[in-house]
């Protein structure tokens, strides 16, 4: 057995002291320590986004990133987007949108659109596509995917708090 | 899939990090980004000893342009590279390749140090710097020095760095007046490693001809290489689309290409050719346009 | 024929043609689905599988202990240890067996060799990681043609004396001497191979379970991903003696089927004898490279058709041979009568006699399969096959693909229409759906254009596919899988308050059956949709079925839904008659509510009846107000369409560019148009990527050349094309709500008639056929051959 190392793994603004084995993955920490199933893993070699969260705001597929390597940092899942009960302008435009069949890359597919949002309010057809090439969907066919985020950019939730804003 | 065991250390300094590679010569490994390694050791097909990750170290992220040339910290992501400024409006040839690499994942958490040291034979970033004839400063307890990308890349998987050197920073010439440069890539999806990818530079002279010309490119070897008939026949010449068939000729025979997934030899070649005068296009109006 | 759907019902109630919002998607969106790896049993362990590196080898020998000496792992499990218990072979869904474990031989690549039970998930690979398995490698067969060579290497010895070769079998259908005949007298013969490969289903969620044995309540409880669970516990009945009620098995969230979630694996059964063994809950969760290499494969048929016409381009007759290469075991997952599936359908939407279908079954050092792929038990191949050959009839004889279609197809007045191998279509109007299409994609000046950038060097190409599906599997005469039935069920409880739970036989991997059934109930009853529950995928509490697969939930329990809903309005009208003392003659139904007639004022909604059935029945009436329905459908479904796909063709790398595609589908009477279209455009992407994308190919040694996400393509948002979808509808006669099923129309359509495209572009330069994935090495390699790349 090598050596463990000690963390402190700041989660949706939580954090979580933590020993873990050097070799263990993000996803397989924030999915079997923490609980947080939200992302997915589907590839295990980071080609599909099933498993993307955000660190420091940026999308990053978690079953090829070191725990260890987070730790430091802030990591957003799909938990973290949660306000409250309401759905925001994304997630009520992936529902409206039917962006969604089996929800298997959903998790991973909100983190991605979380974060084109967050850095582009207002993006091109073609930046939302690009935005998402790296997040694999088998049911939908991506279009409804796409029109839906079309339509939640530059929308404001409620609060007044657009997408991208956390 | 599940990584096979391996220690860790995540050095606060450079001093620390050239202190474990030289007392753990030969096990360590650099972990800068890791979206090439661990996918390898989780396939099982990589089982380093010791992963030294360079992510706390400082000093190797900026981005920064000196009289003679840019220079690019190893930890420098892809993204961040994409997004600056600077790149966007006077390296295209950078902003092209930065927007080819995997996918945004990959860009945003991926490194140029980390790339280019893993030297994967289809990486994009290889192509670039044997085109711009980049410099790859390498640095131990002992020393530091700087290798000619051409002299760097030496067999799949394989480059000049020694077991205690850390790839520091990457210095890619200024671009001049008249000169422009191009980065084309052949995938069969998004995101794939390229089937063959062509990075072009073209320096064009007050008479409208070509003065230098480099060609770099990936996928189409046992390492990335540069197209050095294909230069020759270029250099001297005034641009012409029947200039840019014989020099994408020559690159295309100078290929060595594998049969593999990606296509058999004689597809890669044809395409190694055919990608060369598809970036040499993009580069001569470049450079004429930077005239 | 019609191309809008009406609702009967309001908005609120949320019948059918209303695109209700999924109640799925709440949880979803959050991530809060419960998928079979999200589950967390207490005192839970590993399962990890030790795979074999060769396509064909002797294992000489297993080494467990180093495996055994890494603190967690528990046990390590070998074929002479199930051998012991009789469980190292298993019977397949198509009557041939499989093994468990190999005791002397494995035959493909990555097939499973022993099992590692540990502590956690880490520690049971380390295990994999140690076991030291001796293996002597064997030659190895990946060619089927090869493998029915004389003289070729019999890789099953185990089968009977008389079956020491490696055909599995043959099967035929359609009359061979009148085909024959009708070919030698055909003005027009034209005849082509078509290869279409190895494809896998890759949903993106893999297979896994939960064995979850209770040694002191004797209960095993098997929480897994499976598009069939009753079916599943049948099975586990029968071949561990545990008896049946004591078996409980139990879906989750799935994150697609599309066929690959249908069999029984080996990684199942050795959790369930792991927890058998060791008195634990025991997960086993495959990994993607395991999904992609040992998982039932898709396809993998070698067709040769020949088509005979007149001079004018009318079809008399089409003669079909094809060996299907199977794998080392035949576990495709059809019907019990049909080997080959419903390959047979392959005579199309087009109005001919004569047809012949032959198909070989062959073994190889592949792993074992047959699955779908979203489609309909081989529905997909014949599509594909007559698709591409009237295509080349047209091309040869110089006539438009379109207009010959339109002179063959079936018409509007011959249904029900007797094809010449034997099904009986339901309804269609294939001339009207072809229009359609071509007048939303603009097909005469797309036709135009094509002659102008051809006579540039160009190359574009426009391709057809008029497809005729085959759904709804099936009627009980007929259909049968290991002997059960291809019946379905609902059951429909109405509690007091008038709220409705519903379970359902079926099962969703992502369709939407939580919202799609509650808008048939509410169709049928009035209840308004959000007061409707469906459950299913517990074998404890749901009825009886056979699970989610070839398009049949909607055709079978769809239809047993509205018979179920029917039985409980019957009752109803009882009631009301009763509440309202008027006979029930005089009762009049709306959605929601019955009235007397000619008294509108006097009625009485659904909810109020509701609550009379418990409070105020009358005499002689049981109390309560429930009904189930085991539905055999009298006939298939066979929902059709047209597509058009416009190609543009890099002449310097061969890639294809898809710059349009038109999708004109009808499935009969649409339960949520929302869904529909979300099914369709789902569809046309899984039709797209095996198009261009997508193959299982094998070397030499038998190693799986596609074996990880980095090399089996996936299309992503960048590849796939803004699908342009349009519809028209021609209800099903024999279906309750006159649907006939969607889910899988377009992956069944979409291949041909983008390869009819890209055959199209090049046609001019003498390209007959190009096979699927039509990758930009393989239509290089055709230009550069023809010298113009």
């Amino acid at each position: 057995m090598r050596e463990t190392v000690e963390l402190s793994l700041v989660v949706n603004g939580r954090a979580h002291p933590i020993r873990v084995e050097p070799r263990e993955t993000l996803a397989d920490v924030l999915r079997e320590r923490l609980g947080l199933t939200g992302l997915k893993i589907s590839c295990d070699v980071q080609v599909c986004g099933a498993c993307t969260v955000l660190v420091d705001g940026l999308a990053i597929s978690a079953c090829t990133y070191l725990a260890a390597d987070a730790e430091g940092h802030e990591v957003t899942t799909v938990e973290g987007l949660a306000r409250a009960g309401q759905l925001s302008p994304l997630q009520q435009s992936f529902i409206d949108a039917a962006a969604f069949q089996c929800g298997f890359c959903t998790p991973g597919m909100r983190m991605a659109a979380t974060a084109l949002l967050a850095e582009n309010p207002a993006p091109t057809r073609a930046q939302v596509v690009a935005g998402i090439e790296g997040n694999i969907c088998r049911c939908t066919g991506y279009v409804p995917i796409i029109d839906a985020i079309l339509e939640a950019a530059g929308a404001v939730d409620a609060a007044g708090v657009s997408e991208g804003a956390r | 899939m599940i990584p096979g065991q391996f220690d860790y250390v995540r050095p606060a300094d450079m001093a620390e990090t050239l202190r474990i590679l030289k007392d753990r010569e030969g096990e360590a490994k650099l972990l800068s980004g890791g979206y090439s390694l661990l996918p390898l050791i989780k396939l099982r097909l990589a089982q380093p000893a010791l992963l030294v990750d360079l992510r706390d170290v400082a000093g190797l992220d900026g981005i920064a342009e000196t009289d003679d040339y840019l220079r690019i910290g190893a930890r420098a992501t892809h993204r961040q590279i994409h997004e600056m400024p600077m790149v966007r409006d006077r390296y295209p040839l950078l902003h092209d390749v930065t927007a080819v690499i995997g996918d945004p994942q990959v860009r945003n958490w991926g490194t140029i140090g980390g790339s280019v040291a893993h030297a994967d034979p289809a990486s994009d970033w290889p192509a670039v710097l044997l085109a711009t004839s980049s410099t790859i400063i390498c640095r131990s307890q002992s020393r530091e020095r700087a290798i000619a990308a051409r002299e760097f890349f030496l067999d799949t998987f394989t480059t000049a760095i020694e077991p205690t050197e850390v790839l520091t920073e990457i210095r890619i010439p200024r671009r001049p007046r008249g000169a422009g440069g191009a980065y084309q890539k052949l995938e069969r999806k998004v995101g794939d490693f390229a089937t063959v990818g062509v990075a072009a530079v073209v320096r064009l002279g007050a008479n409208g001809r070509i003065e230098s010309a480099g060609i770099g490119l990936t996928g189409v070897a046992e390492t990335p290489f540069a197209a050095t008939d294909a230069e020759a026949i270029l250099a001297g010449n005034a641009p012409a689309e029947e200039l840019f068939r014989k020099a994408a000729a020559a690159a295309g025979a100078q290929s060595r290409p594998a049969g593999d997934v990606r296509g058999p030899v004689e597809y890669k070649r044809a395409m190694a050719a055919e990608l060369t005068v598809r970036a040499l296009r993009t580069a001569v109006e470049r450079a004429l346009a930077n005239a | 024929m019609t191309t809008e759907t009406t609702p009967r019902t309001s908005p609120e109630i949320g019948g059918m043609g209303h695109s209700v919002k999924r109640k799925e998607d709440p949880r979803f969106i959050r991530g809060a689905g419960e998928y079979i790896d999200d589950l967390v049993l207490p005192g839970m362990l590993w399962l990890d599988i030790v795979r074999s590196p060769y396509a064909h080898a002797t294992i000489k020998g297993i080494d467990a202990s180093e495996a055994l000496k890494i603190p967690g792992v528990l046990a390590v499990i070998t074929g002479a240890d199930l051998e012991k218990a009789g469980l190292h072979w298993m019977p397949t869904l198509a009557g041939d067996k499989q093994m468990v474990l190999p005791t002397t031989t494995v035959m493909y690549q990555s097939q499973e060799v022993a099992a590692v039970v540990a502590t956690s998930r880490y520690i049971a690979a380390d295990g994999v990681a140690a076991v030291l398995v001796d293996y002597e490698p064997l030659p190895v067969i990946v060619d089927p043609h090869k493998a029915l060579e004389p003289g070729a290497m019999v890789l099953r010895p185990d089968r009977a004396a008389d079956k020491q070769t490696n055909r599995i079998w043959h099967w035929e259908s359609g009359d061979a001497a009148k085909t024959d005949a009708a070919l030698a007298a055909a003005d027009v013969r034209v005849s082509e191979d078509i290869y279409i490969p190895r494809i896998h289903v890759a949903s993106i969620e893999t297979c896994g379970c939960i064995a979850d044995w209770d040694a002191v309540r004797g209960q095993m409880t098997l929480h897994m991903t499976s598009q069939a669970p009753h079916a599943i516990r049948t099975v586990l009945a029968l071949v561990s003696g545990l008896p049946e009620q004591n078996i409980r098995v139990k879906t989750h969230d799935m994150g697609g089927g599309f066929g690959g979630k249908v069999p029984v694996y080996p990684g199942y059964v050795l959790a369930v004898v792991a927890s058998l063994t060791v008195g634990k809950p025991v997960k086993w969760i495959e990994d993607r490279s395991e999904n992609l290499q040992a998982d039932s494969f898709a396809r993998d048929y070698h067709i040769h058709a020949e088509l005979g016409a007149t001079k004018a381009g009318k079809i008399t007759s089409l003669k079909v041979k094809t060996i299907a290469d199977h794998g080392y075991t035949d576990a495709a997952a059809d019907p019990s009568k049909f080997p080959a599936g419903l390959f047979n359908v392959i005579t199309g939407s087009y109005d001919f006699d004569n047809a012949f279908v032959e198909v070989d079954g062959v073994y190889t050092n592949k792993p074992p399969g047959g699955v779908a792929y979203r489609c309909s038990f081989r529905v997909t191949e014949a599509v594909h096959a007559i698709e591409r050959m009237v295509d080349i009839l047209a091309h040869d004889i110089g006539k438009d693909p379109a207009q010959l279609r339109m002179e063959n197809f079936i018409q509007p007045e011959q249904f029900p229409y007797k094809t010449p191998t034997g099904w009986e279509y339901d309804s269609g109007n294939y001339g009207v759906a072809l229009q359609k299409a071509m007048d939303m994609i603009g097909y005469d000046d797309l036709r135009k254009e094509q002659a102008a950038k051809r006579a540039k060097g160009e190359l574009m190409g426009i391709g057809i596919s008029s497809f005729t599906e085959i759904v709804g599997a099936g009627p009980s005469h007929d259909f049968d899988i290991i002997g059960l039935k291809m019946f379905d069920s609902c059951e429909i409880r109405v509690h007091p308050t008038g709220k409705v739970l519903a379970r359902i036989g079926v099962q969703t991997t992502g369709q939407g059956h939580e919202t799609t059934f509650a808008q048939i109930i509410a169709e049928e009853l009035g209840f308004p949709v959000g007061d409707i529950k469906i459950e299913y995928g517990d074998t404890d509490t749901a009825p009886y079925g056979l699970g989610t697969y070839a398009s049949r939930s909607t055709p079978v329990a769809g239809a047993a839904t509205a018979m179920a809903a029917r039985k409980i309005r019957d009752k109803a009208r009882k009631l009301a008659a009763h509440l309202l003392e008027a006979s029930e003659e005089d009762l009049e139904w709306e959605p929601g509510k019955f009235s007397v007639k000619g008294s509108p004022d006097r009625f009485k909604t659904i909810q109020e009846i509701a609550f009379a059935a418990y409070t105020n029945h009358p005499a002689g009436m049981e109390a309560g107000l429930e009904a189930v329905d085991y539905y055999d459908p009298p006939n298939l479904t066979f929902p059709f369409g047209s597509y058009i796909c416009v190609v543009d063709i890099d002449k310097g790398t061969g890639q294809v560019h898809i710059r349009r595609f038109v999708a004109v589908d009808d499935c009969g009477n649409i339960i949520n148009p929302m869904i529909v279209d979300g099914q369709i455009h789902g569809g046309l992407t899984m039709g797209l990527a095996p198009s261009l994308y997508e193959a299982i190919t094998y070397d030499e040694l038998g190693n799986n050349l596609a074996g990880t996400f980095m090399d089996y393509l996936v299309p992503t948002a960048v590849e796939t094309p803004a699908w342009e979808t349009g519809k028209t509808i021609t209800p099903s006669p024999h279906h309750p709500l006159g649907a006939k099923g969607v889910g899988e129309s377009a992956t069944v359509g979409a291949p041909p008639a983008i390869a009819n495209a890209v055959v199209d572009a090049l046609w001019h330069l003498g390209v007959r056929n190009v096979d699927i994935p039509m990758t930009p090495q393989k239509i290089w390699a055709i230009l550069h051959e023809k010298g113009i790349s």
